[in-house]
Parts: structure tokens; C-alpha cells; sequence
């Protein structure tokens, strides 16, 4: 593999086969990554590629199928996420979110919206309301802490200025700022942030990029976010994790990234035509290195659900035994890797010819095949690919 | 003709045309809606049969009516209306010009010689005027009383209105004491007084303060949590019962009985948030209905510990704390032990200051819990149940303790209630008193304990003072009965509260805490709650 595996404290959150299924539907399938500590991780994929049902599943929102969640803490202790319940998450493991469509209380006033979000530390200093009722001195310093801090996070998310107004009468910017400040308040070790740049701006876009650096950089506070504003992406995260169908497509340096062929085709489709170009691109040595990231249909682990098992046909086995089809090579990340294997054919005939047919789907597989065939360097790339596993 | 208008636009209803249109609709829609009603009557005749008798003119003078009334509004009214600027456009409410036109010092003279010679001869009005124009004076005495103390609150708005809490609290701790001077004065000797106050501090005070106390502890529940409960009279039974059954049957004393009465309506109140707790909005409303509906026929089938729909009687008053007691016959009874003449009212003065301090203890603790860190859960639950588990709110805790909270004031209020009454039966827990209380708590806006009061106060004191119409009975015959149409008054006030203030009367919300400023929030920015 081309990442180092980290050691176990440096990653804050490791998922490892993760798998979320709705009767039928396999939302997530078999994802595993790691966020590492005090980094930056994004999770960026197109649109229904069960990037937010990760983020449930982190959160508790969903109970996982399968998989694993551990959570790493400062202090050395871990817990498992997918074992905890909904509200213990941000209050013991120090996970905290916001969501893709807002979630203020937009009745509330920015001030007791923070306020809010300590509820958990407040009510251990008033006694669970007891003490507190009857004015005993310790919730009133912890009352006056929690709006020292509120304040200093109003500070940050430069809306101390509106701190009495309600938190409906925000414009859409600030909400999104103010939603991350109130996550901050629960004194969280990992921030899951669902699109926090989904309508803003170019200026509301900076004032936020500003605000997650100083986040990371002060607070040690990591972050995993969703991110469809690839400026956003490229410029703050540190490690970036592309999801299409609910499954990996890659993983890495957002550099990386951003030339893996697989990812190209996620975002932007793939034509007959294309596939061409793509693979020539993809003979340069860089982009090979990336194809060699993840356990690959050829010669990964394969019979499993995992998620390259079957790009051509998409099909995965499901626990009751029932065939989930998620439409017939709708998978671009899938064809592209269809079509590297096809175009393996004449290096390794018997592996590929089973994979290659249906990936004909959409065109015929001999067309890319005798395409591949005159060019002579991709038969290298499945070369070079075999030889190192 | 350089100016070519086209046709359309020279087309602009004069208010004449537009008014006779309106009026043709209203009396097409009055018609519908009245023929039956109006138009034919069933009765009986001598051989006890069932015949029909149609009154086409008294239904045609209602058509005609409404027609001639809805032509002069539109014609006349809303022109006169508008060039008088009475109502603000914007608002659609009056402005305080017409405020301050409509309250003038004459005026104020005039209404205040009127209430004076009206009462100076109160005593010889039917006489002089006959029983006919004697019940419009004392309309006109009514109004007048009315318009006297409008005027006076209007002089005095901006006071008021700045120090409205407090002059409520003062107001209600010194009524007693005012009914009874009051009376005293009108005839003529203390214990007159104390005679005449019987009514108006039972009737009025207590009856309205267990509905203001009840609403509070509903407020809880449904205004600050956002927990739509329609069986909150459930609550107020048990916590009626438990003082009835304890009480009776093993002689406890009120003041034990208060808090295990709260303490049980406050388990109920648990047992019912529980299975509860995944359910919402109307979802909750109909489980919470059903409960109350349940505890109401369990007390009415157990029959072996309730009574069944007999009752229970014969519950103890309460005790001055053990010093004093109320009861005519214990040798500690009031009036011996202060050396005063006998009377009734002691006991009714000393409920209305229990159910006061009752009521104050509420509002304390829903103030004081609402800046605590479980009042703001709740609030934040009310605005959004998802956001407050991400937080790391546990939301079923929060969900409780807030049913709970509420119910223990619910059942406060029923053992005072069945206190009160010396008698608990199935009666008095009818699904519509769960209704009024919730519609006191919308009424006066959802999670203001100041609207909340008032809306109780012209709810049910509006309801109350309709039986003291009697005067109308010579207006509209021996037939009337003034508070049969309660109800129908009540529907009518609620739906004009809605139209014009939709989140009732106080429908800002007051912020828990301030960095610099404390200002209202609008009521369109709070969330009534899912359930």
C-alpha cells in the first residue's frame, strides 16, 4: 500500500467495513478509512453516494449493518461508535456535527444556542437542576464560564455582534458559522461538518475556510467533512476520501486525488470515447501508484460485498439472500476499472474475460479491448500491477 | 384624443356597486347557511307529535339583515374607515390615535356620572323604569363601569405595561381584601362584607387561579417542551384523588398530601412519557387523549377504591398549617381562636391565598428552570428533537422530566381542587376541561406565563361573568339564559385572538440569557414543536 498504515493513536476515527443497508439498498458498502488526528479528512463523492449516511452512522443516527467505528480519545481511551447510543456519542466519545440542511434553533438566541450545546457540563453543575434550583453558587461560576465560552466562539465565528438576536434571523452564512461554533461548544475531539460550504458565497467560503483552520490549528480538534465545493477541499483538507455508490474509490492526498482517473470518472462520467484518453492518462506513473491503492477487482479479496467485487455488474450479495442491482454500470469509477481490466485482457486473458463481458453494457467489449490493444503502454499498467501484489 | 385608457382600466367598482355585490353574496351565504336552521323549527303539538313549523320571515329579516348590514360596511363603513385612518394598514390593528380619541376626559366624566347615579339608584330602578328599561340601564351601568376602568388602564398603558408582573402580583394578593372593604361599604357592615365576597372570591378568584396554575404546569409541558398533551386533566385527577383517597380514608393532613399528591401525578407523568417517547405530534396527541380518557374510566369502574361515578365525599379541609382549622364544630376553629364573628369566607379567603402562593410557585420554578440547563433542553427540543441528540441531549430524560414537571403542578392544582370542592367525582375530568386548559395555554402564546394568566382570566372569568347577566333576562325575556352562549363566546373570542395575534396573546419570547441586551424574540421565529 501507498500509505503507511498509522499507528492506532495517531488516527482519532478508523472505520473499518463499514456497511449500511435499508431492506434492499446498500447504502454504504464495506468502507474502511481512517481520519488521523489533528488532520483535515474529507469525504467528498457525487451526489447519493452515502457520504451523509456515513457521517449517521458515525453520529448514531443509523445503526450500522456491519462494521466497526472506533473512536480514539485524547486521553487514550476508545469507544465504538456504532455501540454507543445517539446522544453518548457527542457527550462521551466527543463527537460532534452539524447537518446539510441547518439545524439551528432558530428561536432561540445565538447566546442560548451555545448555551445549549453545554447543556451536558451545566447540568452536572447544577446538580442535575437540584442545586441549581434552589441558587447554589457552583452553577452560577459554570453558568458564567459556559457564556465566557459562548462568547469566545461568538468571537470566532465573528457574530458577537448578533449574539441576542434569534438564530432564525441569520443570514445563510453566518447560520452555517454559527452551527460549527455550537458543535465547538460541546468541546468536541472530532468535528463532522456535512457540507458547511453548501451556499455560501466565494467570501462566506474563506471566512469558513478561516474558521476551520483555526479550528484545527488551535483547538486540536479534528475534522471529517463533506464537501462538495472542491476549492473548499482542496485547499484546507489534509486527506481526502472519494466515495461513489457507497463504496471507496479512493483515498489520499488531496493532490492524489484529484488525478485519480477513477475519481475523474466519478465526477464527470465517462464516455466510449473518453475511456481512451483516460487510460492513456492513466499510464503515467503517479496515476498507476494511485490505482494501486485499494485492494483492486482483479486481485483483491474479492467474493465478498466488497466494493469492487463485481464493478461490471454491480450486483452484491445481500444477507438474506436476495441480488441488490444498483442499476446496470452505473458505477463510472467501476467502468473505468472495467475497462483498465478489459484492456489487461490480452496480458492476462483468463482473470479479465469474465469481468470485461458485461462491462460491455454499455457499448461492446471488444471495442475497447482492440482500442486498448493498439496502444501500447496499457497492457504495462495491468503488468506492472500484477507483478507487484 | 391623445389619451387612449384602455377599457379595463376604467372599470373600477365604485364602493355603491361593490357594496350591493357583497351584499347579494352575504345574503346568499346566510341563506345557505340558515334555512335550516332558521327557516324551520321542530316541536310538538297538543297530541304530542312531531310537526314542522316554518318561519320564512323570521329567516328572510336575518337575510335582510345581514344583506343591509354588509351594504352599509362596505359602502359606507370601510370608505369612513380608511379616510379616518382608524385602522392601520399595515398592522391591520388600531393605531393609538384613535386609542387616544376614543378615551377623553369627558367622556371619562360622563361614564363616571353615569355609574354614579346608575348605582345611587339601584335600589329604585325598577320602580322608576320598569323591568324593561330598568335592564338597559343596567346594560348601560355595565358599560360604562367598563369603559371607566378601560380609560384608566389606557392612562396609565405605559406604567402598566412596564410594570405589569408586578402590579398583577399585587393586584391579585390584595383582591380579597378589596371585594370584602368593597362590599363591606355597599352594606353597610363587615359581615355583609364577608357574606357578599363568598362569590367573588370563590367563583372568580379560586376558579380562575386553579385554571391559571393548571395552564402553567400544561405550559410546560406544551409550550416551552413542544409536547402536544391532550390528557393533561389526567393528571389533575390523580392528583385530586390521591388527596381525596388519602384524606378520607386514612386522615392525612393537606399539607403531606400536597407534595405526594404532586409526587404521584408526577410518576403518572413518567408512565405516560414513556411509551410516548417515539411518538409525535398527532401521533402523541391521540396517545395522550387516550390516556386521559383511560385514568377518567379506571376511576370510574373501580368502584371498590374510587366510588365509581358517586364520588367521593366528605374529603377534609384544609388546615392553617395545623393552628387553625376551618371546620365550624374543632374546638381550634378560626373564629374562636382569633375571637371573630363566624362566617364562611374565612375559609374561602384562606383557599384563594393557597392557590395564589400555588400559582407564584409555579411561575417561580418555570422561570427558574427555564435558565437552567433542562429548561433550555426543553426549548431546544421544542425547536428541533435532532439537533439537541447531537448536542449530546438525552432527549428521553428531557422528554420526562418535562412530562413530569408538568403533571406534579397538575397534580398540585387537583388536590387543592378536590380541597376546594370537599367532593371528587368523574365529572370533573372530562376531556374538555383538557381541552380548555390547552386552549388557555395557546390563547395567552405558547410558553409566556404573563399571557398565559391573562388569557385564563378572560377565559374563564369571561365564562363566569356571563352568569351575572342576569339583567339581560328582561332585556331578551325570562327565556334567556346568558350562560348558555358561554361557550359559543368562548369559540368566538379564540377565533378572533387567532385571527389577529395567531401566536396568542404574548406571542414573543422572552431570551434565558443576554450578553448584552436582553430583547423579545419574535414568535415567527420559535417552533411550536413537533410533538
Amino acid at each position: 500500500m501507498s500509505d503507511a498504515s498509522p499507528s492506532m493513536n495517531e488516527a482519532i476515527l478508523q472505520v473499518e467495513h463499514l456497511s449500511m443497508k435499508f431492506g434492499g439498498l446498500v447504502a454504504i458498502g464495506d468502507l474502511s478509512f481512517q481520519a488521523r488526528r489533528g488532520e483535515i479528512t474529507a469525504l467528498i463523492g457525487p451526489n447519493g453516494a452515502g457520504k451523509t449516511t456515513v457521517f449517521n452512522c458515525i453520529t448514531g443516527f443509523y445503526k450500522p449493518s456491519e462494521g466497526m467505528l472506533t473512536l480514539n480519545r485524547r486521553d487514550g481511551s476508545s469507544y465504538l461508535l456504532e455501540r454507543l447510543p445517539n446522544h453518548e456519542i457527542p457527550a462521551r466519545a466527543k463527537v460532534a456535527r452539524t447537518f446539510q440542511n441547518i439545524r439551528l434553533f432558530s428561536g432561540m438566541t445565538l447566546l442560548e444556542n451555545l448555551l445549549v450545546a453545554q447543556h451536558n457540563k451545566l447540568m452536572k453543575a447544577s446538580g442535575y437542576t437540584v442545586l441549581g434550583l434552589f441558587g447554589f453558587s457552583g452553577y452560577r461560576t459554570a453558568s458564567a464560564e459556559s457564556i465566557d465560552l459562548a462568547r469566545h466562539w461568538l468571537e470566532k465565528a465573528n457574530l458577537v455582534d448578533r449574539a441576542d438576536d434569534p438564530a432564525g434571523d441569520l443570514p445563510y452564512g453566518a447560520q452555517r458559522r454559527l452551527e460549527i461554533a455550537r458543535a465547538m461548544c460541546t468541546g468536541p475531539e472530532l468535528l463532522c461538518l456535512d457540507e458547511p460550504a453548501a451556499g455560501l458565497n466565494p467570501k462566506e467560503s474563506m471566512a469558513l475556510n478561516e474558521l476551520l483552520m483555526d479550528i484545527k490549528d488551535n483547538t486540536g480538534t479534528s475534522i471529517l467533512l463533506i464537501e462538495h465545493d472542491m476549492a473548499v477541499v482542496m485547499q484546507i483538507s489534509d486527506h481526502v476520501v472519494v466515495l461513489e455508490y457507497g463504496r471507496k474509490i479512493s483515498d489520499g492526498s488531496p493532490q492524489a486525488v484529484r488525478t485519480d482517473p477513477r475519481v475523474i470518472a466519478a465526477y464527470l462520467g465517462v464516455e466510449d470515447e473518453e475511456v481512451e484518453t483516460v487510460l492513456t492518462e492513466v499510464g503515467d506513473e503517479d496515476v498507476i501508484e494511485q490505482l494501486d491503492t485499494g485492494p483492486d477487482s482483479a486481485h483483491g479479496p474479492g467474493t465478498s460485498s466488497s466494493y469492487l467485487a463485481g464493478p461490471v455488474t454491480d450486483t452484491v450479495g445481500h444477507s438474506e439472500g436476495e441480488r441488490v442491482t444498483v442499476s446496470r454500470g452505473a458505477s463510472k469509477a467501476g467502468q473505468v476499472d472495467a475497462r483498465s481490466s478489459a484492456a489487461a485482457k490480452p496480458a492476462s486473458p483468463t482473470k479479465a474475460k469474465p469481468k470485461a463481458k458485461p462491462a460491455g453494457a454499455k457499448s461492446s467489449a471488444a471495442k475497447p479491448t482492440t482500442k486498448a490493444a493498439t496502444k501500447s503502454k496499457t497492457p504495462g499498467v495491468t503488468n506492472r500491477r500484477g507483478g507487484r501484489k | 384624443m391623445a389619451v387612449t385608457a384602455s377599457p379595463e382600466r376604467d372599470i373600477v367598482a365604485t364602493p355603491v356597486q361593490r357594496a350591493t355585490r357583497e351584499a347579494l353574496y352575504a345574503g346568499a351565504i346566510v341563506l345557505g347557511l340558515f334555512v335550516l336552521f332558521i327557516g324551520l323549527k321542530t316541536d310538538q303539538n297538543i297530541s304530542n307529535e312531531l310537526i314542522l313549523v316554518q318561519r320564512w320571515w323570521l329567516l328572510f329579516a336575518v337575510v335582510v339583515l345581514t344583506m343591509v348590514g354588509r351594504f352599509v360596511y362596505i359602502a359606507h363603513g370601510q370608505p369612513f374607515l380608511a379616510k379616518q385612518k382608524i385602522a392601520d394598514i399595515a398592522t391591520g390593528l388600531l393605531p393609538d390615535t384613535v386609542a387616544t380619541r376614543f378615551f377623553r376626559l369627558p367622556y371619562f366624566i360622563a361614564a363616571i356620572a353615569i355609574v354614579a347615579v346608575l348605582a345611587l339608584l339601584a335600589g329604585s330602578l325598577d320602580a322608576l323604569l320598569g323591568p324593561g328599561l330598568a335592564g338597559y340601564a343596567r346594560f348601560a351601568r355595565a358599560l360604562a363601569i367598563i369603559y371607566a376602568l378601560a380609560s384608566v388602564l389606557f392612562y396609565f398603558r405605559s406604567f402598566i405595561h412596564a410594570h405589569f408582573s408586578a402590579l398583577g402580583i399585587a393586584a391579585l394578593a390584595t383582591y380579597p381584601v378589596i371585594v370584602v372593604l368593597v362590599l363591606a361599604l355597599y352594606s353597610g357592615s363587615m359581615a355583609g362584607g364577608f357574606q357578599g365576597s363568598l362569590k367573588w372570591i370563590d367563583n372568580f378568584g379560586i376558579q380562575i387561579l386553579i385554571y391559571v396554575m393548571l395552564a402553567w404546569g400544561l405550559n410546560i409541558v406544551v409550550g416551552l417542551a413542544g409536547l402536544l398533551d391532550l390528557g393533561y386533566v389526567a393528571f389533575y385527577a390523580v392528583g385530586a384523588y390521591a388527596y381525596a383517597l388519602l384524606g378520607t380514608q386514612y386522615g392525612l393532613s393537606f399539607w403531606i398530601l400536597l407534595p405526594a399528591a404532586g409526587a404521584m401525578a408526577a410518576f403518572w407523568g413518567v408512565m405516560l412519557g414513556f411509551p410516548v417517547l417515539r411518538l409525535r405530534g398527532d401521533y402523541l396527541a391521540i396517545v395522550t387523549l387516550a390516556f386521559g380518557e383511560i385514568i377518567r374510566l379506571v376511576i370510574i369502574n373501580w368502584r371498590e377504591v374510587t366510588n365509581g361515578s358517586a364520588g367521593i365525599s366528605g374529603i377534609p379541609k384544609v388546615s392553617f398549617f395545623g393552628l387553625m382549622s376551618f371546620n365550624v364544630s374543632d374546638p381550634n376553629y378560626i373564629a374562636k381562636v382569633l375571637d371573630i364573628a363566624q362566617s364562611g369566607a374565612y375559609y374561602k379567603i384562606f383557599l384563594y391565598y393557597l392557590i395564589l402562593g400555588l400559582c407564584l410557585l409555579t411561575a417561580f420554578v418555570t422561570i427558574r428552570l427555564r435558565r437552567m440547563p433542562v429548561g433550555r433542553a426543553w426549548e431546544a427540543l421544542r425547536e428541533d428533537e435532532i439537533a439537541c441528540r447531537s448536542l449530546g441531549i438525552n432527549t428521553t430524560t428531557t422528554k420526562l422530566t418535562a412530562f413530569a414537571t408538568g403533571a406534579m403542578f397538575g397534580g398540585f392544582a387537583g388536590s387543592f381542587f378536590a380541597a376546594r370542592q370537599g367532593f371528587v367525582s368523574p365529572e370533573s375530568f372530562i376531556f374538555l376541561e383538557s381541552a380548555i386548559i390547552l386552549a388557555i395555554v395557546v390563547l395567552g402564546g405558547m410558553g409566556s406565563l404573563v399571557g398565559i394568566a391573562v388569557a385564563a382570566m378572560v377565559m374563564i372569568g369571561g365564562t363566569e361573568a356571563l352568569r351575572e347577566l342576569d339583567f339581560l333576562k328582561q332585556v331578551f325575556g325570562p327565556d334567556f339564559t346568558p350562560e348558555l352562549y358561554r361557550m359559543l363566546l368562548f369559540g368566538m373570542a379564540m377565533v378572533i385572538v387567532m385571527v389577529w395575534k395567531p401566536r396568542g396573546f404574548v406571542g414573543s419570547r422572552e431570551p434565558t440569557a443576554f450578553l448584552k441586551e436582553r430583547r423579545a424574540v419574535s414568535g415567527s421565529f420559535t417552533k411550536e414543536g413537533h410533538g
